[in-house]
């Protein structure tokens, strides 16, 4: 019945507009303003460009302001302060041309609106206003690449070799965190060796891979370098840290990496956001499947004390399993304190 | 010889009784169906563009009612959809990246390549440099039906049980190569492969064409210092296309080959389903190297086309000269040479070496100049001009505006230090919705409302043009500005809801209006389908030239046969942008008019070219009357 009802309506607008529609066509016809030049509507085109221009830019002005604290997300990181920098930078270069383009774009239509027997200025060329609109962007653009280049090559230099390494793993549709134990050095992985146990294919061959311990978090300290290792296991995926503003595809048959110094604990976030249930979040930003929008994974950030005393608790794949081991020389195990 | 009844076709306003046109009666099938007339043939190509802008727009209705409503009952949809609604009324997620997958392939390829290349470069390149049809108009004819077979097969992948593709509209392998890791890598992907297999075909066809037209067909005068933009503008667009297109046909083949044959350029080290894959020591990020070597140029495959159409209808209706047309082919030619070393500046973060980044952000930042000249001289052509607001000239302005705001984002993700947090976030996405999809779309607009009169011989209504525009101008605006915000706030792309992460669970109500937003704009394009097929058949006739314009396709007969002009093509004498030149009496002088019989309104160095230009007529007056003789 409802569907009907609406049906009937929607007949009827349809009709409405319909008619309006002819007869303002007719009524063009009979007043001859089809064949003018520029009709009345000019002038109302041209009044709307100005209407748009300060009605959307009051619009923009008033929303920027008032979300500015819910799109500008805090940052933990060291380079997130340059590379957040960096951003706010090239938006008030490029806001400044995006306005007073805007106001020349929309001022000009109100202003030099068709007129009769006005004739338009014959004006092909001025080749001092070219060189001076090509040099200006190509100064500028140097300027924020250079910026910009300096930052990324900090950001890409080799980490140090102090920093603290975690691997990430990317599979559908989830992350696996590895941590290398006392000694910092992962062990050796093969794609062939994964079965239900063994999720990462660690080969437990490696005397690395001992002491290598999983983590249902990305446990790291505040302040020190930290090293994720990341891969990916059938697709690819991308590790999305927004707080840290960091971000490195996870490539299936090739390692690839990114550091940081993350700069604030998770607490101590908490207490800036006066939100208690904060937590830092680790994202998938490569399209890989159908759980690709549920790729989470929680970041702790903790004091280094409470780092060191949190590494010392922590238990390896072997001593949590010691299934893992079966084939190992004793010697080995005894190493990795499985009796 | 016919030089005689040359100058009289102007009064020739009657309409249908095309009196030059007896010699062929072609049937339905030769006219309408495998025609060699470029005119026809853009059509075609414009009305299949428009079905596959309607279906690309009804894919992101369906999925930004998930985006927008996430808790909605869809229901209704299942008698569409079918499977693909669960049976808590909820869209499918594997459906909703297949969704996003097609529509930004049909919008890429189908409506802004084919639909607007297809359709401008076709109509305008031998009606505006003064040739009969193109170089050859058998491969012209093969290019559309290369298109037809592509779309009818991407059609039908659409209904496949197991859906059309659905590793986004860049297929990145492993994903798009494994139907273990997505059901759309089956059936569906391997039909996106042939269709775009025969895409490739026919977009080379058309652009071997096109620039083989440019080249040698153009009427006596029509030099490349007097070639329209818009000519340029497609001609260059060919260029990218014949040069970047067989990359992606390697990258698609090769896809195949790792597919279908067991080898593994794009594989390698995979554990997928349970099982550990043979294949190993290749690389994913080459295959995105040659998808960018496509990906980038053909952002500008479906931009340049737009430029080109907007510097021509904004010049015509400012009624001035294009300001700086010298420098408009520069940065055009600039644009052509950068766009083939900017690739990887989409690949900042893909694993590539670092130093490779740094050098594409160079490289890219570079672009960003010959594109603000371009703006500049937009800007300044509309000062002091005296604007006209047609439908067509609207949407150019648009069109600007949307260069300006999409383009000035692209500063932040040309800078990799920036993109390594915006990459993959709603503000890519609003970055080249605004600057590629609706620049290009508004393009597509202003030419179809400009060119309709000669399409057609009828006028479209600037009515409903001007409350298209409007509609659309603003809803754009209202779909992808609020996008910055959600982008700069790190929400990802390709997310089918947003609740699982702290960070990305706020915005619902942004969410909801460009929700609303996109689906108005959606309907308000239906205004423009009405007036598009009611004009053709009802519209006001047209008169020969109705924007003034100087170019040489408002030279030809209202409905111009096939041949184009029935006599003699005209002669060029001067550039197409002769607008209120001082001393004229009109404000504006056609191509074709001579220089000589303008001595009122040349300028000096034109004067001097006067003598030359009589002698040269008098010199072809002579060998006329000679061959007449014998």
């Amino acid at each position: 019945m409802y569907t009907f009802l609406i049906a009937v309506g929607a007949l009827l607008l349809l009709s409405l507009v319909w008619m309006v529609y002819r007869i303002q066509t007719l009524v063009s016809v009979v007043k001859g303003s089809d064949r003018k030049i520029a009709s009345g509507s000019n002038k109302v085109n041209a009044i709307l460009f100005l209407v748009f221009l300060v009605g959307s830019g009051a619009l923009m002005f008033w929303y920027s302001i008032k979300e500015f604290d819910n799109y500008q997300m805090p940052v933990a990181s060291e380079h997130g302060v340059i590379t957040d920098e960096l951003f706010w930078i090239t938006m008030a270069v490029t806001g400044i041309v995006f306005l007073i383009t805007h106001v020349l774009l929309f001022i000009f239509p109100y202003k030099y609106q068709y007129k009769e027997g006005r004739k338009a200025a014959f004006y092909p060329d001025n080749h001092k206003l070219e060189l001076i609109w090509t040099a200006v962007p190509g100064v500028v653009m140097a300027g924020l690449v250079i910026s910009g280049w300096m930052a990324w090559s900090d950001i890409t230099a080799p980490a140090p070799e102090k920093a603290h390494v975690v691997e990430i793993m990317g599979y559908q549709f989830a992350w696996d965190v590895r941590y290398p134990g006392k000694d910092n050095v992962l062990g050796d992985y093969d794609y062939r060796l994964i079965n239900a146990s063994n999720s990462h294919g660690i080969d437990f061959t490696d005397k690395n891979s001992i002491d290598d311990f999983p983590s249902p978090r990305v446990v790291i300290p505040k302040g020190e370098p930290v090293l994720f290792k990341i891969r990916a296991r059938d697709v690819l995926h991308s590790v999305f840290a927004p707080h840290m503003r960091l971000k490195m595809d996870a490539v299936p048959g090739m390692p690839t990496r990114f550091w940081f110094v993350p700069t604030k604990t998770t607490a101590e976030m908490r207490a800036e956001l006066k939100n208690p249930e904060f937590e830092y979040e680790i994202a998938c930003t490569e399209i890989c499947g159908r759980g690709h929008f549920s790729m989470k994974k929680i970041i702790e950030v903790v004091e280094p004390a409470e780092y060191q005393k949190w590494l010392a608790e922590q238990k390896s794949f072997l001593q949590q399993n010691p299934s893992l081991a079966e084939g190992l020389k004793t010697e080995k195990k005894e190493i990795a304190g499985i009796n | 010889m016919a030089t005689a009844t040359v100058a009289h076709h102007d009064t020739e306003v009657h309409g249908h009784q095309d009196h030059h046109d007896h010699e062929h009666h072609d049937n339905f099938i030769t006219k309408y169906l495998f025609t060699t007339d470029h005119k026809m043939i853009a059509k075609q190509f414009l009305v299949t563009g428009m079905f596959w802008a309607l279906i690309g727009g009804l894919l992101s209705t369906l999925f930004r009612l998930q985006l927008g409503f996430p808790d909605m009952n869809l229901e209704v949809l299942r008698p569409i959809l079918g499977g693909w609604i669960d049976e808590a009324g909820k869209l499918d997620p594997t459906f909703y990246l297949a969704l996003v997958t097609m529509h930004g392939t049909i919008m890429v390829f189908f409506v802004l390549t084919a639909g607007l290349s297809g359709t401008f470069s076709n109509f305008l390149i031998p009606l505006q440099i003064g040739a009969r049809d193109m170089a050859s108009g058998f491969m012209n004819m093969l290019s559309y039906w290369f298109f037809f077979v592509s779309g009818v097969i991407m059609f039908i992948s659409l209904f496949l049980k197991t859906g059309p593709a659905g590793g986004g509209w860049v297929v990145y392998p492993p994903l798009s190569a494994l139907e273990q890791a997505i059901p759309g890598s089956g059936m569906g992907m391997t039909l996106w492969l042939i269709s775009m297999v025969f895409f490739i075909a026919s977009s080379l066809l058309g652009g071997i064409n096109y620039v083989t037209t440019v080249i040698n067909l153009r009427t006596k005068g029509m030099s490349f210092s007097r070639l329209p933009l818009t000519i340029w503008a497609f001609f260059l667009t060919a260029v990218i296309g014949i040069l970047s297109f067989p990359v992606l046909f390697a990258a698609a083949l090769l896809l195949v080959f790792d597919r279908s044959f067991g080898t593994s350029f794009y594989l390698a080290d995979i554990y997928v389903a349970g099982e550990a894959l043979p294949n190993t020591g290749g690389s994913p990020v080459l295959y995105q190297h040659l998808f960018w070597f496509l990906g980038h140029p053909e952002v500008y495959i479906v931009l340049l086309p737009a430029l080109g159409i907007t510097s021509e209808v904004i010049a015509t209706n400012s009624r001035k000269p294009i300001f700086g047309y010298k420098a408009m082919i520069i940065s055009l030619l600039g644009i052509t040479v950068l766009s083939f070393i900017v690739w990887a500046h989409h690949m900042f973060v893909s694993g590539m070496n670092p130093f490779l980044g740094s050098i594409f952000m160079f490289l890219t930042l570079i672009i960003a100049v010959p594109s603000a000249v371009k703006v500049f001289n937009y800007l300044t052509t509309l000062w002091r001009g005296n604007l006209i607001f047609t439908p067509g000239m609207l949407f150019s302005i648009g069109l600007v505006s949307f260069f300006i705001s999409g383009g000035l984002t692209g500063i932040f993700l040309g800078n990799s230090a920036i993109d390594i947090q915006l990459h993959d976030t709603y503000f890519v996405v609003a970055h080249f919705h605004l600057v590629m999809g609706s620049a290009s779309f508004f393009g597509m607009m202003a030419g179809v409302y400009h060119w309709f009169p000669k399409m057609f011989g009828r006028m479209m209504d600037a009515k409903l043009g001007y409350i298209h525009f409007w509609l659309t101008f603003v809803g754009v605006y209202m779909v992808f500005f609020p996008m910055h915000y959600i982008g700069i706030a790190g929400f990802p792309r390709r997310y089918y809801s947003w609740t699982n992460f702290e960070f990305t669970n706020l915005y619902t109500d942004l969410n909801m209006f460009v929700s609303v937003a996109a689906i108005i704009t959606f309907a308000a394009q239906f205004i423009f389908i009405f007036n598009f097929f009611y004009s053709m058949y009802r519209g006001r006739k047209a008169s020969l030239n109705p924007w003034n314009s100087n170019t040489l396709e408002w030279t030809t007969p209202l409905h111009p046969g096939h041949g184009n002009w029935p006599g003699e093509i005209p002669t060029v004498y001067r550039w197409p942008y002769d607008y209120s030149k001082p001393g004229a009496a009109e404000d504006f002088i056609p191509q074709h008019i001579p220089l000589s019989q303008t001595p009122e309104s040349n300028l000096p160095h034109e004067q001097e070219l006067v003598k030359l230009e009589l002698e040269i007529m008098k010199e072809e007056a002579d060998l006329v009357a000679n061959e007449s003789k014998h």
